[in-house]
């Protein structure tokens, strides 16, 4: 039911014609919130790699550590480096107006990032990052054009030394039967300590966690949603029977 | 109870009340269902008050502290995040009722005589509700939020002379600031709520005097039997209150699709790029007011040449205008002998679906980025929008009329 009417919405979309164009193709990244492993890890990710930069002001860690199932002492003692209270909000160290002066400008807060730039973008951009000399921080992204933010992840992934593909998935050469493109980046100027294959997956679940953040009731308020629409189709043939019985000395 | 109902009674006619606008209110039989969208757009109003009273609760009304606000309620308030999302999926769904009310009154010819007040108290209604809308937008201090208002209220610097002094006084500041939030905060929660109430009541004290229209367009009134009941029709409460249940379980419906599975509806009830809050110093690729300013945003940007030494901008502003100004005066353009589409002339009928069909284009066209093609259909479009009603005493005269029935059909 509830996939029936997701594909019905889905169907007439293109119709409304609301999808401007992206100017670079992405690729695709299906969150799925249900997934606590997936939310866990990138959880620890996003902790370790980027909240140093980046804050989450807008949410709590108790929140998170509740939603991903991460009992209180574990999140405080693992994830949380500012020695804030579990109760207080995804805050920072990070001065803003220094970080301005070191990167261009300040490391947004990335609260609501998955809903300003969706995923297929986040996803994409983690992976976008390749070798160029003529930046500041020595490497350029795909997905965002001279962007001010080292590559954080480089010693998971590795850096490109060309642009990598992004926005084209892995294919299979009919004739060879060989896999063509399942490493987005062609040639490596330094190995990470992730495979390619570890490291997509470590950034869905970045991204998966991210997803997240940005709309952390989705599960629950789609699981509301079925009994609230179940309750206002009985509504309906109620007031459908009563109506036809008043009705009925209508002529 | 009975004694308690007397006693309230005998001092206040609570009884002749009830009569006059709900018990023994004749409605004509024949309401299709084009008729629901009156009760609705009075549903969603009460949505709108209802979640607007307990969003006002959490909400901040500064720039330092708005967006953080929005935030909280939709996470950390209990319920907030279902509030808040009733509140912004009504809004859009107030203009859907209202637009497919308004096209029923185009349809039936509701606007004709004698019911030309309660289409002007509509208009008003529409235009206050526009209002409304606009400045509950900038409220969440978003991107979109504050650019939207931003281009909004310069419009305003277009007028010659008073402009500029004129956008500044609305604003408050020398751009959008918390002061600007502050006094869109105030009118959006006290002052435009009570005048929509009151132009509502309006709306329905003049709708009860005159007697609702119908699809046939028939005055039911010139048919009365032996009592002074109009033959064709019926009580307005039970018949038609149980009848806009069904009404309500269908809108309910596709309403309660978008607020629990697609809140921001791909874009168009909530921007993306409002999840960013406001920024002074970045100006957002592509501004774009919400889906239900667009038709009028897309006859605005239509309008490329300067005239008369004034700007275009002053021009755009000027259709603008006069897009929503011309149909205040819709009820004195029907020079039509019949109401309703059904015994009008095809010209009629050809002229409503090309006004309809332009409306929902150029609605698309301000959403979009504009480009040298989609400006030239816009400007088609616009040319389009006003001949409806330039034409109007004209075509609706020159054409043949079919015969209207003695009574309702069907």
């Amino acid at each position: 039911m509830r996939k029936l009417i997701i594909g019905l919405f889905i169907a007439i979309l293109p119709a409304l014609g609301l999808a401007a164009a992206p100017s670079v193709t992405l690729d695709t990244m299906e969150p799925d919130h249900t997934n606590k492993e997936s939310l866990q890890r990138g959880a620890a990710l996003f902790t370790n790699y980027c909240m140093g930069c980046h804050s989450m002001e807008y949410a709590r860690y108790m929140r998170v550590a509740e939603d991903l199932g991460i009992p209180d002492d574990i999140y405080e003692e693992n994830l949380i480096f500012t020695g804030a209270k579990i109760g207080e909000l995804m805050k920072n160290a990070m001065n803003k107006d220094m970080a301005a002066d070191w990167f261009g400008a300040p490391p947004p807060d990335l609260t609501l990032e998955s809903r300003l730039r969706g995923e297929d973008w986040i996803y994409s951009y983690l992976r976008g990052f390749y070798k160029d000399e003529s930046r500041p921080m020595g490497v350029n992204n795909v997905v965002f054009e001279n962007v001010g933010m080292p590559h954080v992840l480089v010693g998971l992934q590795g850096l490109c030394a060309v642009e990598p593909r992004i926005g084209e998935g892995a294919s299979v050469d009919p004739l060879s039967g060989d896999v063509r493109n399942a490493d987005s980046c062609p040639e490596w100027e330094t190995e990470g300590s992730m495979s390619p294959e570890e490291f997509n997956r470590a950034m869905y679940d970045l991204t998966n966690f991210m997803s997240y953040m940005g709309d952390p009731v989705k599960v629950e308020r789609e699981r509301l949603g079925m009994f609230v629409l179940i309750f206002v189709a009985i509504f309906f043939i109620f007031a459908y029977l009563l109506n036809r019985e008043y009705w009925k000395d209508v002529h | 109870m009975n004694k308690l109902l007397n006693w309230v009674d005998e001092r206040l006619p609570v009884v002749d009340a009830w009569n006059k606008h709900v018990g023994k209110y004749y409605a004509p039989k024949n309401f299709n269902m084009w008729y629901f969208f009156g009760s609705l757009a009075m549903l969603v109003l009460v949505n709108q008050l209802i979640t607007g009273i307990w969003l006002t609760m959490s909400y901040n009304p500064t720039a330092e502290g708005a967006f953080a606000s929005v935030e909280y309620i939709m996470r950390d308030v209990e319920w907030g995040w279902l509030l808040r999302y009733l509140h912004s999926t009504g809004a859009s769904a107030f203009f859907v009722v209202v637009y497919l009310h308004m096209f029923r009154g185009l349809m039936y010819g509701s606007y004709q005589k004698p019911r030309e007040l309660i289409w002007l108290f509509g208009m008003l209604i529409y235009l206050v509700l526009m209002a409304e809308a606009f400045m509950g937008y900038l409220l969440p201090w978003g991107q979109m939020s504050y650019w939207g208002a931003q281009v909004i209220v310069n419009l305003f610097g277009a007028i010659p002379v008073i402009g500029d002094d004129l956008s500044l006084w609305i604003r408050g500041d020398y751009l959008i600031s918390g002061i600007t939030l502050n006094r869109f905060f105030a009118l959006h929660v006290v002052a435009l709520p009570i005048v929509l109430l009151g132009l509502v009541v309006l709306h329905i004290l003049a709708l009860h005097e005159v007697g609702s229209n119908n699809p046939d367009g028939i005055d039911i009134k010139k048919n009365k039997d032996e009592n002074g009941i109009p033959k064709d029709g019926i009580p307005f409460h039970p018949y038609y209150t149980v009848h806009d249940l069904l009404g309500v379980g269908v809108f309910f419906f596709i309403f309660f699709i978008v607020v629990f599975f697609f809140p921001e509806m791909g874009g168009l009830f909530l921007e993306k790029p409002n999840f960013e809050p406001a920024n002074a110093l970045k100006t957002p690729d592509h501004i774009a007011p919400v889906w239900y300013f667009t038709p009028f945003y897309a006859m605005l940007r239509a309008v490329t040449v300067d005239l008369f030494g004034l700007d275009a901008k002053f021009w755009g502003v000027v259709v603008m205008g006069a897009a929503i100004a011309i149909l205040f005066v819709l009820p004195w353009l029907d020079r039509s002998p019949v109401r309703s589409m059904r015994y009008k002339g095809w010209l009629s009928k050809i002229a409503l679906a090309i006004f309809a069909v332009s409306f929902v284009i150029l609605g698309y066209l301000g959403i979009v980025p504009a480009t040298e093609g989609r400006t030239t259909v816009a400007q088609i479009l616009t040319t389009l929008y006003f001949l409806y009603f330039i034409l109007m005493p004209f075509y609706t005269r020159m054409e043949k009329t079919k015969p209207v029935p003695e009574r309702v059909t069907g």
